[in-house]
């Protein structure tokens, strides 16, 4: 007998409000907004050292990009009668801004950034239904149609430390002289001005021309692995992508010297790094499947190195992001798993 | 020992599994009621049928409702007293089902046991027909009747028998404490079952969070013929499947049954059941629940009588600590939510939980980020998300084409999704559509 009973006050519950549901009845605590707001934070380093190389400026451009995509969300929702507090509080539109800055020259105007925050917003998710419907990475849709429509405001560099002068960037540099001298002899002499020891060392920190979220690598890696670590990227895009771009263009490298600078060179300029970690593994446009991801990813590098190496703008990887994004729904059929229960042999049957 | 774990591909850790709040307490006995209400529809298959009339004095073990064909399942008097009549009781979901009211003399006396029986020298018919008469289900969730899953076709090439250990559920205890205590009740009980079955490989199998239990059971398995298999703590191991696979390799094929993979599973309280039914001929009227929750004063495991309303168990338990915000039968990931604390205890109730408020909330769901958790999570191998935005969109035909109807429903999808969609609650609808349409 359970004698605590006689000696105790029991206070038996009533149920009056008991919620009935279906099972699972626990969860994950994890929630939408946590995983947006991590994200964030993982790209506060590399916004740092944007402000550090930039100056103000860049700290004015991210700003106005993230409150201008904040006010895109806003504003949509309102017209949609939408809950407006809900969609702009799961922190998705500050996602896609401050990924849209990252991805802006720091000299861009408040009116870009304006124009570049509706475009995401409105044109790159909200037009497809919102959060988690969109096809495409919203701030790369942005970014692609501002380099596009303003190819001069778009590719107008600053120099580090230095915002009255401004400088072409690394790949910059290295399409135009393919375009001037062919890949030649003399190409491949102008790459080493590019691609030594020192100016990599140099791109590792982030001192170059670019964009403002884009150019430190040692940044980017810091974020990205953070990512990583809290499991909200796939570590298998960021090493399949930047692995195909280093080995198609060390392949490449290595057979004709004068058609490309070396995979270091590669790997640390441009917007590689950030593609790689932050904008490849946008969990919305990526497959669903581990393997998905895999072949997402290789192609990625492919159509990346291919446009770099052989195209006509010096820099592939928004391109090559948007383009594999397109193939995501025909990557997640055909990767699915074969579920439990179904042998080979049935299977074929 | 750690490398050599059994277990299987894809499922959850869950961060909190509660366990912590039950599992030192001994299995105590309750103290006798002056009311029971045994619900007639307890196990899968056909409802049995009341033998009795109001009334009726009945005796402790006497058979108050006969099975209604072989998958159906006998029900006998939790204790000596007076039939008061056929009455509505709350179940699952809130609707009221029919229960045999019995109203207690305080005596507690017994029918005249059923005669021991001396298994090693019977053979299987003889040891089904008594499980049959014992009124023998599935103990750990689904309440399938124990002598129909022992009584494979002869065609069936049975080598494995599995017991099934593992209480991947969070909070539950129950089969903890039984094994910890009772180890020869079970390990007699899967002698027992291999026996019926013939076959020589019988493995209980154990999530290696209950390592005393595997020692206890351990020490005197050799006795009886049987192997301990320690499985590694993930959810949901315990799932017959999963279980087939993490112990013997084999899966068992879409829309088959274990014995497609020459196995049959049974929980380690099922086996006890048996023991019971076997050697004392004692009718399956009582079971070890975990009676459990943050807001329980003194979460503990009873041995419970089958039609003890849930109000009396907490009662044992010190009642609560506040109001509790869900009440669910059985664990967390899989068990039902009930909307009144008088359900009675059935044979399968292996934990009875009380979840806080802030647990018990009802997340607002978001849209599907594609994530891809769920489908990490999921120990069938399946899509969820993909599925679910199929559901949504009403096309139940594409969500069948993508195996919807392997779902085990384990839950495991939406315990990970961030977006906290009721993947599983979609994935029901379409089940059930698919199945409706399949009649027409």
């Amino acid at each position: 007998m359970n004698d605590n009973n006689n000696n105790e006050n029991i206070v038996l519950p009533n149920g009056s409000d008991l919620v009935l549901s279906v099972s699972p009845h626990v969860s994950n605590r994890d929630n939408t907004r946590g995983i947006m707001l991590k994200v964030v934070l993982a790209l506060v380093p590399a916004m740092i050292a944007g402000v550090w190389f930039f100056g103000l400026d860049a700290l004015r451009v991210i700003l106005l990009t993230a409150a201008f995509t904040v006010l895109a969300e806003a504003l949509w929702c309102a017209m949609l009668k939408k809950p407006v507090k809900a969609n702009v509080f799961d922190g998705s539109a500050l996602v896609t801004g401050v990924l849209l800055a990252c991805n802006l020259p720091s000299a861009a105007p408040w009116w870009v950034c304006l124009i570049g925050a509706f475009i995401a917003i409105w044109l790159g998710k909200q037009i497809f239904g919102g959060l988690g419907r969109n096809p495409f990475n919203p701030a790369l849709v942005a970014r692609v149609a501002l380099l596009i429509a303003l190819p001069a405001i778009m590719t107008t560099w600053p120099t580090p430390h230095n915002d009255a002068e401004t400088s072409a960037t690394p790949l910059g540099i290295v399409g135009t002289t393919t375009k001037i001298t062919g890949h030649s002899q003399a190409a491949r002499q102008n790459f080493q001005t590019v691609d030594n020891s020192s100016s990599l060392k140099e791109y590792f920190i982030g001192n170059r021309g670019g964009c403002l979220g884009e150019t430190s690598a040692i940044a980017l890696l810091i974020g990205g692995l953070a990512l990583i670590a809290m499991k909200l990227i796939k570590w298998q895009v960021p090493v399949c992508f930047i692995g195909t771009v280093a080995v198609i263009t060390g392949a490449t490298h290595l057979l004709a010297p004068g058609v490309t600078p070396g995979p270091l060179f590669h790997v640390m300029t441009g917007g590689l790094l950030l593609g790689a970690f932050f904008m490849a593994t946008d969990m919305v446009t990526s497959p669903i499947s581990t393997r998905g991801c895999v072949f997402f990813a290789i192609g990625c590098g492919v159509i990346t190195s291919v446009i770099r190496i052989w195209g006509n703008y010096p820099e592939g990887v928004s391109f090559s992001i948007l383009l594999m994004n397109a193939l995501v729904p025909l990557i997640d059929r055909w990767c699915l798993a074969r579920p439990f229960g179904y042998t080979v042999k049935r299977e074929k049957a | 020992m750690k490398e050599s774990l059994f277990t299987f591909k894809g499922g959850i850790h869950p961060q909190n599994d509660g366990k912590e709040l039950s599992r030192n307490a001994a299995i105590k006995p309750a103290p006798l009621l002056e009311r029971y209400f045994v619900t007639i529809s307890q196990n899968a298959g056909k409802p049995p049928k009341p033998v009795v009339a109001p009334g009726d004095l009945v005796k402790k073990y006497q058979l108050i409702a006969a099975a209604d064909g072989f998958v159906s399942a006998n029900l006998h008097a939790p204790t000596s007293g007076k039939v008061k009549g056929i009455v509505e009781v709350p179940g699952a979901m809130g609707l009221a089902v029919p229960a045999i009211e019995i109203e207690a003399d305080g005596c507690d006396e017994t029918v005249e046991p059923l005669p021991l029986l001396d298994w090693q020298n019977l053979d299987a018919k003889t040891l089904l027909d008594r499980i049959a008469a014992c009124g023998v289900v599935g103990m750990g969730g689904a309440a399938f009747p124990s002598h129909v899953k022992l009584s494979p076709p002869p065609d069936a090439k049975i080598d494995t028998v599995i017991l099934n250990g593992a209480e991947c559920e969070p909070y539950l205890t129950a089969d903890h404490r039984l094994m910890l205590e009772h180890p020869t009740d079970v390990l007699e009980g899967a002698a027992i079952i291999g026996h019926i079955l013939g076959v020589k490989k019988v493995v209980i199998a154990v999530e290696v969070n209950k390592p005393d239990a595997i020692k206890t059971l351990s020490d005197s398995a050799q006795k009886y013929g049987v192997e301990i298999a320690p499985l590694k703590v993930q959810y949901p191991q315990g799932s017959e499947k999963q279980l087939i696979m993490a112990i013997s390799g084999r899966q068992v094929p879409s829309g088959g049954l274990p014995m497609h993979a020459g196995c049959v599973v049974q929980n380690v309280g099922t086996a006890a059941a048996i023991r019971a039914a076997v050697i004392d001929g004692r009718p399956l009227i009582e079971r070890v629940t975990t009676v459990t929750g943050e807001v329980v004063k003194h979460p503990g495991n009873w041995l419970l009588r089958i039609g003890t309303p849930v109000i009396e168990a907490v009662k044992l338990a010190g009642g609560v600590t506040a109001e509790p915000g869900k009440l669910i039968l059985g664990g967390p990931m899989m068990g039902f939510a009930e909307k009144s604390f008088k359900v009675p205890v059935a044979k399968n109730t292996s934990g009875i939980l009380l979840l806080p408020h802030e647990t018990a909330v009802n997340y607002e769901s978001g849209n599907c980020l594609r994530c891809g958790r769920c489908v990490e999570g999921c120990p069938m191998k399946l899509a969820p998300a993909l599925l679910c935005t199929a559901i949504e969109g009403g096309r139940y035909d594409l969500a069948a084409d993508n195996h919807v109807m392997d779902c085990l429903e384990c839950g495991s999808c939406s315990y990970n999704c961030p977006a906290h969609r009721p993947i599983v609650q979609y994935i029901r609808r379409a089940k059930a559509e698919i199945r409706k349409k399949a009649k027409r």
